[in-house]
């Protein structure tokens, strides 16, 4: 049964290993559109990545500490863009931040914003698909916590903020390592919402995903071998977060 | 500066409605079966949890009075132990014990200065860089009370300090958690289910059942005098203190006893009530302590007889209402008593 | 320990999938005339407008029969087939692409043109930029153009050429078809799409058009042809027929198509 699930997972990947093309995977992906698509990608998903260490961190801690009213709901909202088609969450980003819609108008009447088109774009998307994953990871790290730690670092003297940095952080530090891999590997990944929010402008919106996806109509064992670029970063992250899995 | 805990919580279904005066120098020893809001007190004393009516104050500073005072546990000078030490894994055992004089605003080198004396107070000045997860149970919970030391506490609050502990490690740990106690000049509130640990570090008993105080009294009072089989089960044993030679151990009121296992210097001697047999004249047998004495007082609880017996060696007795009545016993009557060597259980005091 | 009811929802949800996969499958159907079975449609997505009404009528006319599509970029669709994808109609919106699978020897016959298509400007509705020509693309905001690769891409890029304007790639956004082209007008930002002229009609009110004259403009030429893999020939050139009868071309006509020359 194992032997089976395995070989679905990794038959593709070798058949597509197979038809790609190694010999100038190297020039294809130094040379032009590629590379400033691979620059790109990093750039944002590493961009994608801090937002979400950002934003994410304070909303996990809320979703894992506080009886907040709501809370479920706030949680199943944060979730949805795990399961919605990322094309959807791509019109949903353009129904509220392009220029016809009010906040997007708003935007770019006062002070002259265009997000539509733009990197930002890029990485608004990446984070919207990617950050539910670092959510969810830290959320799970964080009820795992014995509060009691907390509780005796107040006591020790320490305000609520001392505590959460010397003390909560450190304790899930390994869960926030692996939410933003994690993370960062689905935003370099990101496909449908950034080319329906961000467009495709080469060099300025068009990441490897959206170039491997165009270059596979000019030539597609080149744009394979492309594709395993990202199938390598990946690789790499999840093998680096390899047991976080299974321990937590 | 006592502590007054004048309060009411309720905390899930259970509503913890307690009066307590805990005061300075002295420790108090909270017992009561699990779920009976032992840690809930603790917990608000600490702020972890405010309580809904009622007042905690320490002297005359109130730390939580609703609705208009609450006191955030980092500014009320409570340190707690808990079973499970509960020291922080990404730190050593110094830095965590660093912890609270930094969280006071000492440097760094200060601070370290101040965890290094008191990990030395409890013994353990020689793991000062060691991680909490090579530490052994007895080490870290020397460490974690070294941790609530260090910060200088008005309050101290134990919760199960010793429960996590092998019984070698535990008579250990109580003999210098009695030391340090013994030199604490605020209130001290000792949370355990274990009588012996009660009996060897508290001075006042408080016992708690369903979220109520059901007796309060100094040690002896309550080991004497339980106010319910529940109370009497739990911690009417009877407490000698003495001394060890080999395996006879002379009280500290002079007789002498024979344990079964020897042990020498200053011993804490339990006897369980119910293994002291009564007799009418002199028993026959292999039982090595045996001496006749005089009944104080019969107490009934239900089929149960406690009887308070004189020197000797005051102790309790606790057979089955039939065999009183077989017995016939009354006040004032001369009996024999007699205890196996195993039941006599001494511990390193 | 996994619960029991965890176990019913996900063999209902294996059961339903095999449902799914293998109750829909038109392929299953017995052809019960001279003239039955199915077959699959591979079609620009210029095309999925007309064509899905046209197979309707087809279907109409002919009620054994069942047309499946498959819509997209004619350079996509010809890697497909080339790939193995089991088409019985190529339609493509150029020239080249039915060459790429003549040359990979793919065709039962000749390609029949069965209509043709121009090149329009869309932009906001009512214009707001004021752009009347090519020559104002450069100077307006984002423009969205298809892939180079895809047909509609290679006449825009023809018919820019043509005009001598260049619009700077930095503000040019890439539509992996004409639809997703024509999308980032009506739904993102994009100030200016080329597109064919029938997408601009499809686009009713949600775009202005701007026609470029017959001198600026490129013609689209719309081959349909039958593959040699197809398994129900008969069907799939009775249905490339139809596609130049008077029904047909009614229909594409409609839809802002030009008769074949």
């Amino acid at each position: 049964m194992a032997t089976v699930t395995i070989a679905f997972f990794a038959l593709p990947l070798l058949a597509l290993m197979q038809r790609a093309r190694w010999s100038t995977l190297w020039s294809d992906l130094t040379t032009g559109p590629a590379l400033d698509a691979l620059r790109l990608s990093v750039a944002c998903a590493a961009a994608a990545t801090a937002l979400s260490l950002v934003f994410g961190t304070p909303l996990a801690w809320v979703l894992a500490r506080t009886r907040m009213r709501g809370r479920r709901l706030v949680r199943a909202l944060v979730l949805l863009p795990m399961i919605l088609p990322p094309v959807v969450g791509g019109v949903a980003l353009l129904a509220a931040f392009s220029l016809n819609s009010p906040l997007g108008g708003w935007l770019h009447d006062a002070l002259d914003i265009q997000l539509t088109f733009s990197p930002a774009a890029v990485i608004m998307a990446q984070t919207f698909v990617a950050m539910p994953f670092y959510v969810i990871t830290v959320e799970g790290a964080l009820s795992h916590v014995d509060p009691r730690f907390e509780d005796v670092a107040g006591t020790l003297g320490a305000g609520p903020l001392a505590v959460f940095r010397k003390v909560t952080l450190p304790l899930i530090a390994p869960s926030v390592a692996a939410g933003a891999v994690l993370a960062f590997a689905r935003a370099l990944g990101e496909f449908g919402a950034t080319v329906t929010f961000a467009g495709n402008i080469a060099g300025r919106t068009q990441t490897l995903p959206l170039a491997v996806y165009l270059r596979l109509e000019a030539d597609p064992p080149a744009a394979i071998a492309l594709s395993f670029v990202l199938v390598a970063v990946a690789v790499f992250a999840l093998v680096s977060m390899r047991g976080h899995w299974f321990r937590t | 500066m006592s502590l007054k805990i004048d309060m009411t919580v309720e905390v899930g279904a259970t509503t913890v409605s307690v009066d307590i005066d805990a005061p300075a120098g002295q420790v108090t020893a909270l017992l009561g079966p699990n779920g009976a809001g032992k840690t809930t007190v603790l917990r608000c004393v600490a702020g972890n949890v405010a309580i809904d009516d009622g007042v905690i104050a320490l002297g005359d500073t109130i730390l939580d009075r609703p609705p208009d005072t609450f006191v955030a546990p980092p500014r009320r000078g409570v340190g707690i132990v808990y079973q499970d030490h509960l020291l922080l894994p990404h730190l050593d055992a110094l830095d965590n014990v660093a912890f609270g004089p930094r969280c006071h605003g000492r440097s760094r080198s200060e601070a370290r200065a101040i965890a290094a004396q008191s990990l030395e107070r409890l013994g353990v000045g020689a793991l000062a860089r060691a991680r909490p997860g090579t530490l052994s149970g007895g080490e870290a919970q020397r460490v974690a009370i070294a941790r609530a030391l260090a910060s200088d506490p008005n309050v101290l609050l134990l919760d199960e300090p010793l429960g996590a502990l092998d019984a070698g490690t535990r008579t250990e740990v109580r003999r210098d958690l009695g030391a340090f106690l013994a030199s604490f000049a605020g209130p001290a509130i000792l949370v355990t289910h274990d009588p012996i640990d009660a009996l060897a570090l508290a001075d006042r008993v408080v016992i708690l059942e369903h979220g109520t105080v059901t007796q309060t009294g100094t040690v002896a009072e309550i080991t004497s005098h339980p106010a319910s089989r529940y109370v009497a089960d739990l911690i009417g044993t009877n407490l000698l203190r003495g001394r060890g030679h080999g395996t006879t151990i002379t009280t500290s009121s002079g007789a002498t006893l024979t344990a079964a296992d020897p042990l020498d210097g200053p011993v804490l001697v339990t006897i369980a009530p119910n293994a002291i047999a009564l007799h009418r004249s002199e028993p026959e047998g292999s039982s090595r302590n045996r001496w006749p004495t005089t009944v104080l007082h019969i107490d009934g609880f239900g089929d149960r007889t406690r009887v308070q017996l004189g020197p000797p060696i005051a102790l309790v007795a606790e057979i089955t209402a039939a065999a009183a009545r077989d017995l016939n016993l009354f006040v004032g009557d001369a009996v024999w008593i007699s205890v196996k060597a195993t039941e006599i259980a001494a511990y390193a005091d | 320990m996994i619960r029991l009811h965890t176990v019913a929802t996900v063999a209902l949800l294996l059961v339903f999938g095999l449902w799914a996969a293998c109750g829909n499958d038109p392929r299953a159907r017995r052809a019960d005339s001279e003239l039955g079975g199915s077959i699959l449609v591979s079609a620009a997505t210029s095309l999925t407008a007309p064509f899905t009404q046209i197979g309707q009528n087809f279907t109409r006319a002919h009620r054994a029969v069942d047309v499946q599509f498959n819509f997209g970029a004619s350079s996509a669709l010809a890697d497909q087939i080339v790939a193995g994808n089991s088409s019985d109609v190529f339609a493509s919106a150029d020239q080249a692409n039915v060459t790429k699978l003549d040359d990979a020897g793919l065709l039962a016959g000749r390609a029949a043109v069965f209509a043709r298509n121009r090149l329009a400007i869309v932009t906001k509705p009512g214009n707001p930029e004021g752009i009347r020509s090519l020559a104002d693309l450069p100077a307006a905001g984002v423009i969205s153009l298809c892939d180079l690769a895809v047909p509609c891409g290679k006449y825009a890029a023809q018919a820019l050429e043509a005009a001598k304007v260049s619009v700077p790639e930095g503000r040019v956004t890439r539509g992996q078809n004409v639809r997703a082209t024509l999308t980032a007008v009506t739904d993102s930002d994009a100030v200016a799409a080329i597109v064919y002229a029938s997408d601009a009609k499809g686009a009713g009110a949600r775009v202005a058009t701007v026609v470029l004259p017959d001198s600026k403009n490129v013609i689209a030429v719309y081959p349909a042809v039958t593959l040699k893999a197809a398994r129900n020939a008969m069907t799939a050139k009775a249905f490339v027929a139809f596609l130049r009868g008077a029904k047909g071309q009614r229909i594409l006509k409609e839809f802002g198509f030009l008769a074949p020359a």
